[in-house]
């Protein structure tokens, strides 16, 4: 069985690697500060995944039952503003990850840290800190910029192009919130509401036929996108915004950027800036 | 029961991967019934960074050959045997090593001295010590000592192989064989659980997956975690069936400045804080048979530090049970829920679990009679692979030969390559053997120098299967 794989990319970030888990880990302080800080995202990481799976049948089910651990708990906490819907806490695991390994690198010294889980992003800033992400998009090159006093340390994104799969058919839905896990799920959730059900166009296929132990069973899932009209378009992005909407009411998320077929929906606080700057992520 | 899918067991989530499809990874798929990698390897690199020599291919003097001649290493693996022992084993093969000239003599060896020695990784009462181990109804094995956070059981050998009834040994033999060739197999233990192993895996104990190996003993839990409860708890109990710990008057709390609670523990005291033997072995509360952890405790003596308000934290030695309680005016412990402060330092005990796991080692007697396929004087191989100078090999795996006399041996099963292990239907178990010594020292110790060929011979030939001994009619006798 493969171990933790701990690698460094050529301009310093860090490159985590065990089974399905890939972290991209930026640290910006004093040296030793960050050294210090590198370390301990390191040793959170060993036997992270093994914690995960401890208790996958639990996290795997869409019934609320008793989870043991950090993690878990965490994932439980993002799901839960979301039911009676269905959601599983593998929703947020991605997100929840990020942030487990944020929380244990923070130390004296750290600026500013990210934890990129495959785009679902954990953010610490220290006060008067500011860290610029690129969301990019069907030819829509956009930056959002957190600041220490945004409240926002996790970005998210989901969509049926990206590795989860999805019910809906939104190319790609970013959502800001108070931390990964809750953006995680609420990407999911809002990515699945970008839909236009029993339209033609649109391919489905259980989600078990593609990956026999999903945690979706048997629900269907996007695999193919055709074309839409204009009206179809903007059908499915407001059903999306709809629900972005009344998560962001119920304080559950800080903005959201909806994307299907080059048209963008943006809610809330989204500072989404046009000027190309490097991605931090 | 699940179709057509393989369990990948390349990272611990252990997908179950239908044909065509990858796992939670992306990068794992499987392919026609077998687990590939979906992205590039690696290996190339790592070999480079290790130092590793490289293979040149595609040129136009590559002789497409992947392995070159010293890489390899002749295992027994499908060498097939000679019995009547006494004719030279199917392969001895010479190469160098190191530039030292080696001769290598490969066999498959058909063992009716064999067993294997399991170790499941919890704490759960699995049956008690000598109890009978139970495949398909027919007795195979038994629980035997204990070791640190682990149940053991000594499966097979020839009392179950051939001793007893036919079915027994069909059984025995049939469970030795799965479990090394990392098959799961169900056994039922006489007076205890009913345990799915399989090696690698984790142990199922009654239907219910375990997954955590214990931190440690409950004094060890108390050692390890002291510090970290100090100021949030009065007092903390670590139930486990061998010792359980109790801060206040241990050794790591009393260094710590803990102060007595007046706590009572029914059990027999070791040390100051450690208690063996409170309840009874089962599948509770620390591998006792706990559900209750409050039965451990004796009333509070208020004349050693006892008051009402004092807070008490029970938990298991995998942090997987815990119990908050406050001590109520007439100094009985009363449930509450725990602190958030305190669910950390569980959720720490919890953190610094192993995986729960079995192990299976195969053990076998190879002092027998395949030693005169190796040499015309066999107890110079035994000599010389006590002293060191032949190394025995089980598949290409290093063992561990047990001192004394004969070639009773040890090898970790997961370290031979997939299937290595088969059987005749005597029974007994088949398994590959190599013995690898100095060219010098084989002919000196009687070896089978006419027999000795070259790895090129060897792959041109094949196997060396002496059929001379073929049984004569006795002159005079009718046909």
């Amino acid at each position: 069985m493969s171990a933790v794989q701990v690698a460094w990319l050529p301009d310093g970030r860090l490159h985590l690697n065990h089974g399905p888990i890939d972290l991209v880990i930026g640290i910006f302080g004093a040296e030793r500060a960050v050294a210090a800080a590198f370390g301990r995202a390191i040793a959170r990481f060993d036997g992270l995944l093994e914690e995960l799976v401890a208790e996958l049948p639990a996290l795997r089910s869409p019934k609320v039952l008793p989870l043991q651990g950090a993690i878990a708990g965490a994932m439980a906490a993002a799901v839960a503003p979301h039911r009676p819907a269905f959601i599983t806490p593998m929703a947020a695991v991605a997100g929840a990850v990020a942030d487990a390994v944020l929380a244990a690198l923070v130390g004296p010294g750290v600026a500013r840290a990210y934890v990129n889980n495959g785009g679902d992003i954990a953010l610490y800033l220290a006060p008067g800190q500011v860290l610029r992400c690129a969301v990019a998009q069907a030819g829509v090159p956009g930056l959002v910029t957190i600041r220490h006093s945004n409240r926002v340390r996790g970005i998210a994104t989901s969509g049926w192009r990206g590795r989860s799969f999805s019910m809906g058919i939104a190319d790609a839905v970013t959502v800001l919130a108070a931390n990964a896990a809750r953006a995680d799920a609420a990407a999911t959730m809002i990515a699945n509401a970008v839909d236009l059900p029993g339209h033609p166009a649109i391919s489905r296929r259980p989600a078990v036929e593609l990956q026999a132990d999903s945690d979706l069973g048997a629900r269907l899932v996007t695999v193919a996108v055709g074309p839409l009209t204009q009206a179809e378009v903007a059908l499915a992005l407001d059903r999306g915004a709809q629900s972005a909407k009344a998560l962001r009411a119920r304080g559950v998320i800080a903005g959201a950027a909806l994307f299907l077929h080059h048209e963008v929906r943006i809610l809330g606080q989204m500072p989404l800036a046009q000027t190309p700057e490097p991605c931090l992520g | 029961m699940t179709g057509d899918k393989i369990r990948c067991d390349a990272c611990p989530v252990m997908c179950y991967i239908a044909p065509g499809q990858t796992g939670a990874c992306d990068r794992y798929a499987n392919a026609q019934g077998r687990i590939v990698r979906s992205d590039p390897v690696v290996m190339l690199s790592r070999a480079v960074e290790a130092g590793g020599r490289l293979v040149p291919f595609a040129r136009p003097d590559w002789d497409g050959q992947l392995v070159t001649p010293e890489d390899a290493f002749v295992t027994g693996i499908g060498a097939g045997t000679t019995y009547p022992d006494y004719k030279p084993a199917p392969f001895i093969v010479a190469s160098k090593v190191a530039g030292a000239d080696m001769v290598t003599v490969v066999t498959e060896a058909i063992f009716s001295y064999c067993g294997v020695r399991v170790k499941i990784d919890t704490d759960r009462h699995l049956g008690p010590e000598g109890a009978v181990v139970r495949a398909g109804g027919e007795a195979i094995g038994l629980v035997t000592t204990a070791e640190y956070g682990s149940q053991m059981l000594s499966l097979g050998g020839v009392r179950h192989l051939t001793g007893g009834s036919k079915a027994e040994g069909r059984a025995t033999c049939a469970t030795e064989l799965a479990l090394c060739n990392g098959e799961a197999v169900e056994l039922a233990i006489d007076g205890g659980a009913a345990v799915v192993v399989q090696v690698g895996a984790a142990p199922i104990v009654n239907g219910v997956c375990e997954a955590r190996m214990r931190v440690g003993c409950g004094s060890a839990t108390i050692g390890m975690f002291a510090s970290g409860w100090r100021g949030l708890v009065d007092e903390v109990v670590v139930v486990d069936d061998h010792i359980t710990g109790v801060v206040s008057e241990h050794q790591a709390g009393k260094v710590l400045g803990w102060q007595p609670t007046g706590i009572r523990i029914k059990g027999h005291r070791s040390t100051p804080g450690r208690y063996f033997q409170v309840s009874e072995p089962g599948l509770g509360w620390g591998g006792t048979k706990l559900t209750d952890p409050l039965e451990i405790l004796g009333p509070w003596n208020p004349d050693k530090g006892a008051r009402p308000g004092l807070t008490l934290l029970m938990v298991s030695t995998t942090g997987e049970d815990h119990g908050y309680y406050v001590l109520d005016e007439a100094l009985v412990a009363q449930p509450r829920p725990l602190p958030e402060s305190l669910r950390a330092t569980v959720r720490l005990i919890a953190e610094n679990c192993e995986p729960s796991l079995c192990s299976v080692l195969f053990s076998a007697g190879a002092g027998g009679s395949l030693r005169a396929g190796v040499t015309r004087n066999p107890v110079r191989l035994t000599r010389s692979v006590h002293v060191g100078i032949t190394r025995l090999t089980c598949g290409g795996a290093a063992c561990f030969v047990w001192p004394g006399g004969g070639i009773t041996f040890m090898v970790d099963v997961t370290r031979l390559p997939p299937g290595a292990f088969g059987y005749v239907p005597t029974p007994a178990l088949v398994a590959p053997l190599e013995f690898t010594l100095p060219r010098a020292d084989y002919l000196a110790m009687g070896g089978h120098e006419g027999a000795i060929r070259s790895l090129a011979q060897i792959e041109a030939e094949g196997a060396e299967y002496a059929t001379a001994g073929q049984v004569q009619p006795w002159p005079g006798a009718l046909p």
